[in-house]
């Protein structure tokens, strides 16, 4: 395991943490434009997980490329 | 929804659903091969999509008509609980990004079509790779039939379903019409027709959403009254069970069934033939790991479009089938047209799963059933004229389904399906990481999980039914409710971790694994992995 893959397995794990741990969010207050608490942080999670994933997608990659740029040298 | 038929949005509605039958058709001749008589290019569509379009057909593939009417209709129905969805869908993505890239390497790199293919490869058991693809079609079936209970919750909106007493044939004509039209263009362009209407779908589906969103909470005075009044709404005792009829927040006692759902329905996602049809058809490994940092953009739609459950019930929708209430909602609060709009998007978000569903169920039955058992030597044309005829045949059995049957039994049958392609997760994901599991232990691991599976969902009562109530249970062991599935699931690993002990304790012989590690982590390009897999390659598995 490379620190990349670490921080990249880290990033995938987040989401469950989060979204799993649902004494975390449920509840009512405090709303956002009405909509109740429950909602709109599970909501806000989605562009957060969506991050997450991109910044592993690009550590993996990174580090593939740098590989196989070792292998063929 | 009495009142007759709504002329100006049926109108609109047969506008959109020409416009895609004729792209449909069309679509055969869409970036089409010199030779189409192969199952990559029937069933894959050449295995040639880019980001772009693995999107658009990954989104129209997962996010299916019956997703826009159910899930609202559960919140509408419960609150909170109904909200499960949107956490399943964020969890599926992180999921998806570590297992699938592996799945389209090897698949490539070994022509495989299905992941039975992927099975049988790697365990080397006919009998595994029979179990994941009877598995497969079983839980596909019902869902091809909610795509048509879609369509008709659309068309019964728009007064064109009939009343009770209008004869059976012209209350479902349209249905019959509609589902014709899919069947010819599926059989004639394959995997290239639900890609291309997929634009149309999703385009469709973004505009109504942005708009239903902004629009009727105007209309209806905002979030805080829509909240006020469906959380006094939900509160009133339901007299079939004496309880609140739900709440705004998910209590302490839903918890454990709200995160088991979620995970577990996160879990099946992408053991389902559909899903993994539409991944194996891009281009390289690549774009579907690019795809799960956009993807995501689904999930946002979805939890808007869940909101709109709290939105019938602030303006007063009264249906007796939830599943009416979105449409219904969209026909009071918008004006004609633009209800017609809202219902073409349904529609044809009914089609483009429909499509992909059959096409997978197809290819796994071709593939698996007939070539494995039934003509070892058939050859690749053979298996695309199997393949387009058996792509009819589930059709019009998901049509005998809906029309010959009461439409909770599709509706229990799917969810049976969720538990039971979940059952599959051990074989196909274990297999892609580690070849430890033996292949009988996995057969009886999934064994157990099915029938497990069954008999729970088989127990749990509702007010409404007797069996097969709901999705969620007693946990045994921990004593709170939980997803039936994700027990079964955890019950499958046990006795597969045990088997596997047990049967290399006695050295019970090993399957030949035709796979070779540097093979789950080739890309395009890479050596032996070309773009276009000739035929020749594509139809023949290892051994020969």
């Amino acid at each position: 395991m490379t620190p990349a893959r670490v921080v990249a397995a880290l990033c995938l794990i987040a989401p469950f943490v989060g979204m799993l741990w649902i004494g975390s969010y449920a509840k009512v207050e405090p709303t956002l434009i009405g909509i109740p608490f429950f909602y709109w942080y599970q909501m806000l999670w989605v562009p957060v997980s969506a991050a997450l994933t991109s910044v592993a997608y690009i550590l993996v990659r990174r580090e593939e490329r740098a590989r196989k740029g070792g292998d063929s040298a | 929804m009495k009142d007759g038929v709504n002329g100006v949005a049926l109108g609109v509605f047969i506008f959109f659903f020409l416009a895609v039958t004729v792209m449909g058709f069309l679509a055969a001749r869409w970036r089409a091969a010199e030779n189409a008589n192969n199952l990559d290019e029937w069933g894959l569509g050449g295995r040639s999509f880019g980001t772009w379009i693995t999107w658009f057909l990954l989104g129209g593939d997962l996010y299916t008509a019956y997703t826009f009417v159910a899930v609202p209709a559960a919140i509408y129905a419960t609150g909170a609980a109904g909200f499960f969805a949107v956490p399943y869908t964020i969890l599926v993505y992180p999921l998806i990004f570590t297992f699938l890239p592996r799945l389209w390497s090897v698949s490539h790199k070994h022509g495989y079509v299905t992941t039975s293919d992927f099975v049988r490869g790697r365990f080397g058991s006919k009998g595994l790779s029979l179990a994941v693809a009877i598995t497969g079609i079983l839980a596909t079936m019902p869902y091809i039939a909610l795509q048509l209970v879609g369509i008709q919750a659309v068309l019964d909106v728009m007064g064109v379903g009939g009343g009770e007493d209008t004869n059976w044939f012209i209350k479902d004509l349209p249905l019959l019409i509609a589902f014709a039209v899919l069947a010819a263009y599926t059989y004639s362009s394959g995997l290239r027709a639900p890609a291309l209407i997929a634009f149309v779908k999703d385009t469709l589906i973004y505009i109504v959403i942005a708009v239903a969103i902004i629009y009727i909470p105007i209309k209806l005075g905002g979030f805080d009254d829509i909240f006020a009044k469906a959380g006094h709404a939900l509160s009133q005792v339901n007299p079939a069970t004496g309880k609140p009829k739900g709440e705004l927040a998910s209590g302490e006692k839903n918890q454990w069934a709200y995160a088991t759902l979620a995970l577990g329905s996160a879990l099946a996602l992408f053991m389902y033939p559909h899903s993994i049809t539409a991944t194996l058809s891009s281009r390289s490994r690549e774009v579907i790991r690019r795809n799960t940092t956009i993807l995501p953009l689904y999930s946002l739609m979805l939890g808007l479009l869940a909101l709109l459950g709290f939105m019938a019930i602030a303006a007063g929708v009264k249906v007796d089938n939830g599943q009416l209430a979105i449409p219904q909602l969209f026909e009071d609060m918008f004006p004609d047209w633009f209800a017609g709009v809202a219902f073409a998007a349904i529609g044809i978000g009914a089609l483009v799963p429909a499509a992909i569903m059959s096409i997978a169920a197809a290819n796994l039955f071709t593939r698996n059933i007939y070539k494995d058992f039934l003509r070892p030597d058939a050859t690749p044309e053979q298996e695309t004229k199997v393949s387009k005829l058996v792509s009819l045949l589930v059709k019009v059995g998901a049509l005998i389904f809906v029309l010959g049957m009461d439409k909770t039994v599709a509706i229990n049958f799917q969810l049976l399906g969720g538990i039971w392609i979940l059952q599959t997760f051990p074989a196909m994901v274990g297999g892609l990481f580690t070849r430890w599991f033996h292949r009988w232990a996995l057969i009886g691991g999934w064994a157990v999980g099915m029938i497990y599976g069954t008999v729970a969902a088989y127990g749990v009562a509702s007010p409404t039914q007797k069996h097969f109530g709901g999705s969620s249970k007693e946990i045994p062991g921990i004593g709170e409710i939980g997803y039936i599935g994700l027990t079964a699931f955890v019950l499958n690993i046990v006795v597969t971790v045990v088997l596997t002990l047990v049967l290399r304790a006695v050295k019970a012989p090993d399957g030949v694994d035709e796979t070779s590690p540097a093979d789950y982590t080739a890309d395009a390009g890479d050596p032996g992995v070309q773009a276009d897999l000739p035929p020749a390659t594509a139809g023949a598995p290892g051994g020969h």
